[in-house]
């Protein structure tokens, strides 16, 4: 199995992501810098968190210009696997391979702290790790994570099982008080159409070895890497 | 030519940093604040010298990376 993590100036979680993607696909992912116009075979392509470019004009307006996004772009057409984690998922918004737009927190305060997630969809390469409704713990840290999106879309997306996850209290309830930044609907992750895209807000990468204190994000590593999860 | 771009959330996108505003002047006693709409201004020169050109340019440059139009209205006045 083979994975790339594109880098752009201003990624802070790509080696973060290099580690957890190291331990269930058992290869190095290859790390590529964004002024690349070619990239490398792989099997899953991981758009990072950070602040791409200072967050300047947009989250991720910048990074979405960059030549490596508009290869992603093209490969995430042909069905190749794209994961963008935080700036990652304001990215593939900006690059329009997922709708709908990230907003400031509405409590105007960066977030950074662990949350729970229900899992909204278990069928598909990313989440088959998971079961339906499972509550997973992972860390959260943004200011622009507040997802938006016109009614038709939000419907769209429930309707068509495009939200991956929502976050949720401990119980697994998607409440109001359990929304970090008012995301629409709860949403903290969303699928593309074909659902080989998935962006999200919370970092699984940071809760996938025991030593990090949890493992609810390696499910997801395990799950790309085409191994069941025990 | 001078351009001047304004970006603001559309009407109906919760605007946290508007109503922060709001909520601060509130506080330094200025009163009958009925909305508070935050955003951004792009000033551009443009080598352009013809008007009709020159909007369609800037039009065209709000599309594409200025403003995101799933949540942001833009306006453009020519100087």
């Amino acid at each position: 199995m083979l994975s790339a993590i594109i880098v752009f100036p201003g990624s802070n979680c790509d080696r973060d992501v290099q580690v957890a993607l190291k331990q269930s696909f058992g290869t190095a992912p290859q790390m590529v810098w964004h002024a690349e116009t070619e990239l490398p075979a792989a099997d899953l392509i991981v758009v990072p968190g950070g602040f791409s470019y200072g967050d300047y004009l947009r989250a991720g307006s910048m990074a979405a210009l960059a030549p490596a996004m508009r290869e992603v772009s093209k490969l995430a057409q042909k069905g190749v696997p794209v994961l963008g984690i935080c700036n990652g998922f304001q990215i593939l918004c900006e690059s329009n391979l997922l709708p709908g737009a990230l907003i400031r927190n509405s409590g105007l305060r960066f977030v950074c702290r662990d949350v729970y997630l229900s899992v909204e969809n278990p069928d598909t390469v990313f989440t088959r790790g998971y079961s339906v409704g499972q509550c997973v713990r992972m860390p959260i840290a943004h200011h622009d994570g507040n997802y938006v999106a016109p009614l038709e879309t939000l419907d769209c997306l429930s309707s068509e099982g495009r939200i991956a996850f929502k976050y949720c209290d401990d119980k697994g309830i998607a409440s109001e008080v359990a929304n970090p930044n008012g995301s629409a609907r709860n949403i903290a992750g969303i699928f593309n159409e074909r659902k080989n895209v998935l962006g999200m807000m919370p970092h699984p990468e940071r809760l996938a070895d025991p030593a990090l204190g949890g493992i609810d994000g390696r499910a997801m590593f395990e799950a790309l890497a085409g191994k069941v999860f025990s | 030519m001078k351009i001047e771009v304004h970006i603001t959330l559309k009407n109906g996108v919760l605007d946290p940093q508007g109503k922060a505003i709001e909520r601060a002047l509130g506080s330094l006693g200025f009163e009958g604040i009925n909305d508070v709409r935050h955003g951004k201004f792009i000033e551009l020169e443009l080598s352009e010298t013809n008007k009709e050109r020159a909007k369609a340019q800037a039009e065209d440059m709000c599309r594409k990376l200025l403003a995101n139009t799933v949540i942001e209205d833009y306006r453009i006045d020519i100087r």
